[in-house]
């Protein structure tokens, strides 16, 4: 009786057939997998201060994703592909000012979408594939192929690793260049790099979330970590956390919203994912306004203690 | 004079160091050495070229001639045995990277891969280098949320982190108050003296450090003179490096150089306005 009661209160919340569905498992998985590397990358990308940069690479990837339907691969090639190589570019540009660069990427960025724009009509008149323009922009969760499984396990855990290869170097870079040049560091080869993860990251989450909101898995869970934590180690494992949470969240809320009024035939999943990332920065928001707070009044005592 | 008790090894040479770029000589044949358990001050006015001594000693900067040898060596693109705290550095305050961090990533920051010591062990190297820069009471506190003179000693105890023979720091005065500043001298005066290690500090104004400095660099026009406070700040000796008369007046322990009545200067100066341009350079005694 009671674990009758039990059971129906976690249906209530969980669906039956939840996890006995295959396309959800493998949401979960791949999700899961991609929100973890996207969020420890994206650490640097917070701190360096490069969201504009990280947002442009996803955006760009949108050219690959609706070029790959034309040639008639799988989306995900062509996301990686255009996302590393024109990481390649933003990194060659490199050394230049940031407003500089800010504009180049903006122009860059604009001038893909436009071919996006072209490919995605394309894809729609000439290769007869529907439903192509929401696969790219606003991804897939639900319907990612079998085969692709390991492919995107293997770049995340690849990512995964040389970001925590790098971490202490990319550490000391995002707090000083100078101190990092000095120590020998090749920041130059290394900004590259880390770009390149990027475009790794952004192109495996567009295939989840899409290529615009790809940024989201990238910098939301990275921003609203660093809001909290008191370490650069515990940033990143939280970080990871609120990105697998926000990413599974999403996943079962969307199972879910078979039933919800009004629409009465599910809500798409990267919206609800990329909601709920965004309620957490606000979540954590307040709690960063309560420590600054302290920390302020914290100040003001010492301040007046020296005065008397 | 202290170069003479351990002239068997200087910890730095630098030896005839000239640098043109672009056709302007920002470096004359500069000369001087550094010992162990030596604190030096590298003087000079703005643009005098002390930071450009600090790229060429660093590697950043091939001299257009002369040589730069540490520990005795030719000096190779990287070097352990230097630490370095730069100018002036904006810390985000949300950085979450306590003092403590900071000094961390001067022991294994350049290194690949995951922690190499112990975490025990890690932490006691820390602690030391907080305790020599008298650091303990904010170890835990965001870099960022740190005043002026407490990140400063921060950065010294991230470079000392990394065991150098030579630390060195570029002004690290500026933008800092009295108080702080005798903080961070008398910090650096106990390192240089307990652990025998080098210090090259540039500053423009060397009153502050005349109760600690070992020698003075002077640098005046791309030229050098090196020596002790006695042996270097003499009228005889600027009125050289300048090219144009100098005084050299000194009231209550302090040392003020002024620009001395000469054709084209009415009234005395202060010469961090001057630049000299005369051809005779004074090297190291």
């Amino acid at each position: 009786m009671n674990i009758r009661a039990q059971v129906k209160k976690v249906s209530w919340i969980i669906e039956p057939g939840f996890f006995s569905n295959s396309s959800v498992t493998t949401a979960l998985v791949i999700g899961g997998v991609v929100a973890i590397s996207s969020a420890v990358t994206g650490l640097f990308t917070v701190l360096g201060r490069q969201a504009f940069a990280g947002e442009a690479l996803g955006d760009v990837g949108a050219v690959g994703g609706s070029g790959a339907y034309l040639v008639n691969i799988n989306p995900l090639w062509g996301f990686l592909t255009v996302a590393i190589g024109s990481a390649g570019i933003i990194g060659a540009l490199g050394s230049r000012r940031s407003s500089d660069r800010d504009v180049s990427t903006g122009i860059v960025l604009s001038g893909a979408l436009g071919v996006a724009a072209l490919f995605l009509y394309l894809d729609a008149t000439h290769a007869h594939v529907s439903g192509t323009s929401m696969t790219v922009l606003f991804g897939s969760l639900f319907v990612i192929s079998n085969t692709l499984v390991w492919v995107v396990i293997g770049f995340s855990a690849a990512v995964l690793v040389l970001m925590m290869l790098f971490f202490q170097m990319l550490l000391l870079v995002s707090l000083n260049i100078e101190l990092a040049q000095v120590r020998g560091i090749p920041v130059r080869l290394l900004s590259v790099g880390y770009l390149v993860a990027v475009g790794v990251c952004v192109a495996l989450s567009a295939l989840s979330v899409g290529a615009v909101l790809s940024t989201a898995l990238l910098i939301g869970p990275p921003a609203s970590a660093l809001r909290i934590s008191k370490s650069p180690r515990g940033a990143a494992f939280l970080s990871a956390c609120i990105g697998v949470f926000s990413v599974w969240l999403g996943i079962l809320l969307s199972y879910d919203s078979a039933s919800w009024p009004p629409l009465g035939h599910g809500w798409p999943v990267s919206s609800l994912i990329v909601a709920i990332i965004f309620v957490v920065y606000l979540a954590t928001g307040l709690g960063q306004r309560r420590r600054n707070i302290r920390y302020n009044s914290a100040r003001i005592g010492v301040l007046s203690e020296s005065v008397r | 004079m202290p170069s003479n008790q351990t002239r068997s090894a200087p910890l730095l040479e630098v030896c005839d160091v000239s640098v043109r770029l672009s056709g302007r000589d920002l470096l004359k044949e500069i000369s001087f050495n550094l010992n162990p358990g030596e604190f030096a001050g590298l003087i000079g006015s703005n643009g005098a070229g002390k930071t450009t001594i600090f790229r060429v000693v660093l590697g950043f900067l091939q001299p257009t001639s002369g040589e730069v040898r540490v520990n005795g060596e030719r000096r190779s693109r990287r070097n352990a045995l230097i630490g370095y705290v730069p100018q002036k550095i904006a810390f985000d305050p949300d950085l979450p990277l306590r003092a403590r961090d900071v000094v961390g990533l001067g022991i294994e920051g350049a290194h690949v891969g995951f922690a190499r010591l112990q975490k025990r062990e890690r932490a006691n190297i820390v602690d030391a280098m907080l305790e020599a820069v008298e650091a303990q009471h904010f170890a835990d506190t965001r870099i960022g949320r740190l005043s002026g003179g407490e990140q400063q000693r921060i950065l010294i105890a991230h470079a000392l982190a990394a065991n150098p023979k030579i630390l060195i720091l570029d002004e690290p005065f500026a933008n800092l108050d009295i108080a702080s500043e005798q903080g961070v001298i008398e910090v650096l005066h106990r390192i240089v003296k307990d652990q025998r290690i080098g210090v090259l500090l540039s500053t423009h104004d060397m009153n502050p450090l005349l109760s600690v400095m070992d020698r003075v660099v002077y640098l005046a026009g791309g030229r050098s003179a090196s020596g002790s406070v006695e042996e270097i700040v003499r009228p005889e000796v600027l009125t050289r490096l300048y090219g144009h008369h100098v005084d050299v007046v000194r009231i209550h322990d302090r040392v003020i150089v002024v620009a001395g009545a000469n054709p084209g200067a009415a009234t005395p100066v202060p010469l961090h306005e001057h630049s000299g341009t005369g051809e005779k350079s004074v090297l190291d005694h």
